[in-house]
């Protein structure tokens, strides 16, 4: 079928003002698309320079279902390359993270590469006189992805040459990582932990979706967070403090008007977030000794002002979430068109309390583990609306939850904190991206 | 008297209590300071501030035993089911002088929920200690052998 490949009309069709048809997460054409054209034309979640603390440090990842690798070059520098051999495509490293040493070795004829991507050797190099290849792109070693940024030791990166530049892409939305590094009183993150994987049955945009749909916890969660809340207030006794983790669980069970008066701001480019007055995460208790040291570090209105911003869930458009009070990022990374690889990971705030990173990674298996009960609840509608999608009784998913009519698209705003505005946002992203370099291919070919 | 053939019974026991889904009976089976830990990285020694699936003590088990009854535990309609093969506990520790029962246990687990079966492969570790006549458990240790790989729900316990 080949309904949508180059027909950017048919796929600007299907996202109307307040609804999406359902070929967005069901179509595998659609799907290829996204591939071909969404991810690369977005910024997209690398990993964390702290991941490379070390020269020949690499990490392996994916951009879309392109498989990449970034690594910390002798002179200190990061690059990010394609995963792959440019003999015949053996991908140079397959662990998730390690240190390659000087230089890279394809383990299949051993050709070498810099830890900047360039060629180093080839075995019997003479077998390349006179045949060309020095006008090969084989002979440049690791293709680069070109468009890299380290946004406060975030590495994100554009595939496509040409598009959106990093700031205009991102905008004030950043200042959710801001926040989430200012929280250390050293402003600096670390990652130390492997990340918690959950393999989803469903599209990865009911995930990207499901981080700002703030009517769906005090019901979908009632199971695991409401039961949470009831067996604590059953069997608390005489205790005086509430655990952690009833701490964690119990604010998800707050009622609509919680979530209406918190908020949501909208960003530019499918960016957004919710808790924007206060969040789930506002009144966990206060950690020994942490305010003292933020204090220290900002002085008292900065370090009042970074711990005041309690942000909820912010979606960096297309697939990553953070969560800044809480220190996570979550990459819901696409695998086939109703198949999704979620992982979680927790960042140490660097010389705050060790209280703060339990916490964080308490959160991180409560919420986003595939032994989570929230998650399970979670996991339940997705798979659900994968298959209920199926129907052809209505092809359309209903988005109109405080539409008023007259949206302006790719515009900074605070809302009310029920609004399904972001999801939106989302999709009027999401054909942009998918089709921003449709027409100029088409012309290319032609 | 506490002896090996004791601790393998409880492990069998156990696992029959899980298999036949009585909940209540395997949540008596804790001390109420046990712990039920499932790691999540290679030969894991701290719980707290490294990764893990799960680490959740007597309060955080009943609300998981609780929610699987829910009326609104959409996830568990229809609801699981699951099976232990257990191999012969190896017994690691049989001391009733010191209070020290432990035991490890190869095993294969099997959780089933409508159409879909999954299968996990790893070892049980089971740190007892004796209440009165009986043994309670103080840590049970779960590692799956493919910790690290990303798996869809898991509601039961293995
Ligand atoms: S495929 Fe890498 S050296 Fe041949
Ligand atoms: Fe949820």
């Amino acid at each position: 079928m080949n309904k949508y490949g180059g027909n950017a009309g048919a796929i600007a069709a299907l996202v109307r003002e307040a609804e999406v048809h359902r070929d967005v997460y069901v179509d595998p054409e659609i799907f290829e698309l996204e591939m071909e054209h969404l991810f690369p034309n977005s910024w997209i979640y690398v990993g964390h320079a702290s991941q490379l603390a070390k020269p020949g440090d690499f990490i392996t990842a994916n951009i879309g279902r392109q498989p990449v690798m970034a690594s910390r070059h002798t002179d200190g520098s990061i690059h990010v390359f394609y995963n792959r051999c440019p003999h015949k495509g053996v991908k140079i490293a397959s662990e998730p993270c390690g240190n390659t040493g000087k230089f890279f070795r394809c383990p299949y004829h051993a050709w070498s590469f810099k830890t900047d991507g360039s060629l180093l050797a080839i075995p019997l190099k003479k077998g390349y006189e006179g045949t060309g290849f020095g006008d090969t792109q084989a002979n440049e070693g690791l293709s680069k992805v070109r468009n890299v940024v380290i946004y406060r030791d975030f590495i994100f990166a554009r595939l496509s040459d040409s598009g959106v530049s990093f700031e205009d892409y991102f905008g004030e939305s950043l200042s959710t990582i801001d926040n989430m590094v200012d929280r250390s009183p050293e402003g600096k993150l670390a990652v130390q932990a492997t990340p918690i994987r959950y393999m989803h049955t469903c599209n990865w945009k009911m995930l990207v979706e499901n981080q700002t749909d703030t009517c769906h916890p005090m019901v979908a969660h009632e199971s695991s967070a409401g039961t949470a809340v009831k067996v604590w207030k059953r069997e608390q006794g005489d205790a005086t403090e509430t655990p952690m983790a009833v701490q964690l669980y119990g604010p998800f069970m707050s009622p609509y008007e919680f979530y209406e008066q918190s908020g949501i701001r909208i960003w530019p480019n499918g960016h957004g977030h919710t808790g924007v007055a206060n969040s789930i995460h506002s009144n966990y208790q206060d950690i020994p000794g942490y305010l003292d040291q933020m204090v220290a570090a900002y002085g008292e209105q900065r370090a009042h002002e970074i711990l005041g911003e309690v942000r909820h869930n912010t979606v960096y458009f297309p697939n990553i979430m953070v969560k800044g009070a809480v220190q996570i990022l979550r990459n819901f990374i696409p695998v086939a068109v109703d198949k999704t690889l979620v992982e979680s990971w927790v960042y140490r705030l660097v010389g705050a309390p060790d209280k703060l990173y339990e916490r964080a990674l308490m959160y991180n298996r409560f919420i986003n583990a595939p032994t989570s009960i929230v998650g399970h609840d979670d996991l339940e509608m997705y798979e659900r609306a994968q298959e209920g999608l199926k129907s052809n009784g209505n092809q359309w998913v209903n988005l109109r939850r405080l539409y008023d009519g007259h949206e302006e698209q790719d515009v900074t705003a605070v809302i009310n904190g029920t609004s399904e505005r972001q999801m939106r946002n989302q999709f009027h992203a999401w054909a942009k991206f998918m089709t921003m370099d449709m027409d100029k291919r088409i012309e290319a070919a032609e | 008297m506490i002896s090996e053939k004791t601790i393998t019974d409880f492990i069998y026991e156990e696992a029959e209590l899980l298999d036949t889904m009585q909940w209540q009976a395997w949540l008596d089976l804790f001390h109420p300071e046990g712990r039920y830990w499932m790691p999540l990285e290679w030969q894991q020694q701290d719980p707290v501030l490294q990764p893990s699936l799960m680490y959740e003590d007597l309060l955080l088990l009943k609300v998981r035993v609780e929610r699987l009854a829910g009326e609104r535990t959409f996830s568990q309609k229809p609801k699981s089911r699951c099976h232990h093969l257990l191999q012969s506990p190896r017994i690691v520790a049989c001391d009733p002088a010191a209070g020290v029962f432990k035991a490890r246990t190869s095993y294969i687990y099997t959780e089933t929920r409508g159409d879909n079966l999954e299968r996990y492969s790893g070892w049980a570790s089971h740190d007892l200690v004796r209440v009165g006549d009986a043994l309670k458990i103080k840590l049970k240790r779960v590692d799956l052998v493919n910790f690290d790989a990303p798996f869809g729900n898991i509601q039961l316990f293995m």
